[in-house]
């Protein structure tokens, strides 16, 4: 086997240790660290299945976002469905037999990838082009869509322009899944697409790229506007009733 | 000095205004003195080791509140909320757009709490704590009233509200306080209200009321002070007593009692429902303020608690009462335990003072003659608190429509504003938060811009007259800054001073 196919299998080894415990960790810790007061803003559901469907809402549809700027929502939202139907396309080097409505989606999962880009490529252009969105970006905005356009550029090359033989991709997953090893193919793109996703997983956990598990953790949009019925305690305020 | 700020030119087509970097980069409040800050237990000036003081706070308040951990991550820089700041869109001023107000505090989180800002601080905007940033975190997020409409429009609803507290929390452990709201919070305590009313004043104020409704009405309505044994407890802003158009809503609540035979009083205990903890962030004096009225409550053997016309006030009774004091349900500690059970079964939770005027309203014990509204054509301003942090009634929404059902029966003309500016995405007055102080006139009237604009266009189109509104600040705030716009002061006005115009007193009593 080569050394690159042995370094991309440490390296993946490595990155998905990283993302694994590390979103692991945030998450713990957002779960363990209380909300003392209830600060749900309105509309606030009064039931805890209401909380659920406003938050499907605004996960899946951005619904917040939507009433506060439509050309931010309509390429955030191209955007965020396109990498969701592109990684569930993906599922297929990760699973043995495919699964059938992962199979259902490969159609798809090819536009996805052009629009995936195409939105990133939108966003781009707004943080660029508009002042206060220029004026909010630090350095680290502008490289994580750069990372992610190059790694759905890479992607596409592989569809359109240069093959991989992806049959030896899955094996070569397939194979670190079940630890025993295979070789990757030697194409350019794929190692270019491999080394970024590989930046990619082990930048998420510590980048703003937070906000996937963040949401669900945030107080004005996760708490049920019940103050009246239920009494809401956080521990450390508990202690203070003792004095 | 006041004399000197020009409002800002109402724009007939709002857009979003182009950045004026620095442009309010010298405005701030006075800082709080010896004296005001350590009876609040805060160190009386800048503690020598600020610094260390300030992230040692600052890690505490990571550990303590969900809000403050998540938004500090959470933030995509997506610039949604960038133009839904009314202190942005009327100073221009780009530190005053919500998340470049969060990034002062998100970039000392970065240095000094991620591994990211630890290592590459240039490469994702972290900086040090240096006395600039210091001082900057002190001007700007003395620039927030604390709105929340920002809230709305995250995605993750990352509340700059949160942040604020938060930085307020941390200035006063450094010793760098506000002085507005800190000398405020140590009247309340030490007098038993905001504007340091005693006692004996009140009485006599509340004697001059009776005096004046009987000469106006030829009733006698009272406005009892720490009577026990009476059904109400009415808690309401101090502003109330004296300051106009305040009183003129008190009359209504005074006259909305008188005719339902409800016997109420008022404390002098308890003689204040704002309650400013909440505005400088800090859950103790909070805990403290909110206490007052629970003892005020055992101490008078009431059956239920009303608050009055007061938007922050709401806020804290409906969303944080019953978790500080347990006026409410579920408490187990003693004091909250009697308090439950001295409570009327009904009414065990704090209601608005619109809550009880609209179920009079309803079961038709009011007499009301609408006609006597008939000189106003009036339009309604939804307070942030009440809006984005409070519920009324039984419904979602009850807070937008039970205020604007008593105004379509105490008054024949009514219509709402723009509805970007209404409901849950109300623009603040400009004054809230801490702010209404006179040092701070120039933020205060820029601020005001975006709801000013909203009401020229009903005056325009409908000739609206009045602004009712259930907020003592924004009642302060209106009264000051109309005139800048052209407005005439008297417009704005209470929900219950309309329902004390057309209250028929004679009629049903
Ligand atoms: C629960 C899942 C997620 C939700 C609800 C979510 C939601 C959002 C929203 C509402 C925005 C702001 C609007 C926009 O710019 O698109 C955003 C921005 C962004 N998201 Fe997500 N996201 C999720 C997962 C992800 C994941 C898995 C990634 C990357 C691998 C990602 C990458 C980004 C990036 C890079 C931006 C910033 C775009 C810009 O610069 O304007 N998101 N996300
Ligand atoms: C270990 C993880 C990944 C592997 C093994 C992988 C592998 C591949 C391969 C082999 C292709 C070529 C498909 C073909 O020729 O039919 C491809 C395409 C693509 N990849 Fe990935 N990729 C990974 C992660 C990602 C991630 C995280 C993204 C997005 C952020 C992404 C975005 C794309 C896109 C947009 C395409 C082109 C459209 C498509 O064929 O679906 N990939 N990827
Ligand atoms: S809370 Fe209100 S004042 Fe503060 S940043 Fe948000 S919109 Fe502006
Ligand atoms: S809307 Fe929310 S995520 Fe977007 S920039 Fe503002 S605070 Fe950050």
């Amino acid at each position: 086997m080569s050394t690159a196919s042995i370094g991309f299998a440490i390296a993946f080894y490595l990155a998905a240790a990283v993302f694994g415990a590390g979103l692991a960790l945030r998450i713990a810790l957002y779960g363990r660290t209380p909300a003392p007061l209830k600060i749900p803003t309105t509309p606030a559901p009064t039931t805890a299945a209401g909380v659920a469907f406003r938050m499907f809402r605004e996960v899946a549809f951005f619904e917040s976002l939507f009433k506060a700027n439509l050309w931010l929502w309509g390429l955030g939202w191209l955007f965020h469905v396109s990498l969701a139907l592109v990684i569930l396309r993906h599922l297929r080097y990760f699973t043995e037999p495919v699964w059938g409505w992962v199979a259902f989606v490969q159609p798809f999962g090819i536009y996805a990838g052009l629009a995936m880009v195409a939105g990133l490529a939108g966003l781009w252009l707004r943080r660029v082009v508009l002042e206060r969105i220029r004026y909010i970006s630090t350095p680290s905005d502008h490289l994580i869509l750069a990372l992610l356009i190059l790694i759905g550029i890479s992607g596409l090359m592989m569809k359109f322009v240069s093959h991989t033989d992806i049959v030896a991709v899955k094996a070569f997953f397939l194979g670190l899944m079940r630890f025993d090893w295979q070789p990757l193919p030697s194409d350019g793109p794929l190692y270019v697409h491999l080394s970024l996703v590989v930046v990619l997983l082990v930048v998420f956990p510590f980048s703003k790229l937070l906000h996937a598990p963040g949401i669900f953790f945030s107080p004005t949009r996760n708490q049920v506007d019940n103050p009246r019925e239920a009494r809401h305690l956080a521990a450390w305020a508990a202690r203070l009733e003792k004095n | 000095m006041a004399a000197k700020i020009e409002a800002p030119a109402l724009r007939e087509y709002p857009t979003v205004p182009t950045l004026a970097p620095g442009a309010m980069a010298e405005s701030k409040p006075y800082v709080a003195n010896e004296k005001m800050q350590e009876a609040l237990g805060f160190p009386g000036q800048l503690v020598d080791d600020w610094q260390e003081k300030a992230l040692g706070r600052m890690s505490e308040l990571l550990a303590n509140y969900r809000s403050l951990r998540v938004y500090m991550d959470a933030c995509v820089h997506c610039g949604a909320c960038t133009d839904k700041c009314h202190y942005f869109i009327g100073t221009q001023d780009p530190k005053n757009m919500p998340v470049a107000r969060q990034e002062l505090m998100r970039s000392v989180y970065r240095r000094y709490f991620s591994v990211a800002g630890r290592l590459m601080p240039q490469l994702v905007g972290a900086r040090d704590l240096t006395k600039e940033v210091l001082d900057e975190w002190y001007n700007y997020f003395n620039q927030c009233s604390e709105c929340r409409r920002c809230s709305v429009f995250c995605p993750y609803g990352i509340d700059t509200a949160e942040v604020t507290m938060a930085a307020k929390e941390i200035l006063d452990c450094v010793g760098y306080g506000q002085k507005y709201s800190n000398e405020i919070i140590g009247k309340v305590h030490r007098i038993g209200n905001n504007l340091g009313l005693p006692g004996p004043a009140l009485e006599d104020t509340l004697l001059g009321l009776e005096e004046d409704v009987k000469e106006d009405t030829g009733v006698d309505v009272r406005f009892p002070l720490d009577e026990a044994g009476a059904e109400v407890l009415l808690v309401t802003p101090s502003a109330d007593f004296f300051a106009e158009p305040h009183v003129d809503s008190l009359v209504g609540y005074a006259k909305v009692f008188h005719q339902a035979g409800i016997r109420w009083t008022l404390s002098s205990k308890a003689s204040e429902a704002g309650n400013f903890g909440m505005f400088i962030g800090n859950y103790d004096q909070l805990r403290k303020i909110a206490l007052r009225i629970r003892e005020a409550a055992l101490e008078l053997g009431v059956k239920r608690i009303v608050v009055g016309e007061c938007g922050h006030a709401w806020r804290v009774a409906y969303s944080f009462w019953n978790t500080l004091t347990g006026i409410g349900a579920g408490a187990d500690d003693p004091f909250a335990v009697m308090l439950q059970k001295q409570l009327d079964h009904r009414y065990k939770q704090p209601s608005h003072i619109c809550e009880v005027t609209w179920d009079l309203i309803q079961r038709g014990a009011l007499s009301l003659d609408k006609e006597a509204n008939d000189h106003r054509i009036i339009t309604f301003h939804d307070s942030c608190n009440v809006a984005r942090g409070s519920r009324m009634g039984d419904s979602a929404g009850g807070q937008f429509e039970i205020p604007r059902a008593i105004i379509r029966s105490v008054a024949n003309k009514y219509v709402d504003m723009a509805p970007d500016t209404t409901h849950e995405k109300t623009f603040c007055c400009g004054g809230g938060g801490g702010l209404l102080t006179d040092e701070l006139m120039e933020l205060r009237v820029k601020g005001a811009l975006p709801r000013m604009e909203a009401l020229q266009q009903v005056v325009d189109n409908h000739g609206v007259n009045f602004m009712a509104t259930i907020c003592a600040i924004c009642k302060a705030q209106f009264t000051k800054v109309l005139p800048y716009y052209g407005f005439k002061m008297g417009m704005v006005g209470g929900v219950h001073q309309l329902v004390s115009t057309a209250i028929q007193l004679g009629a049903k009593s």
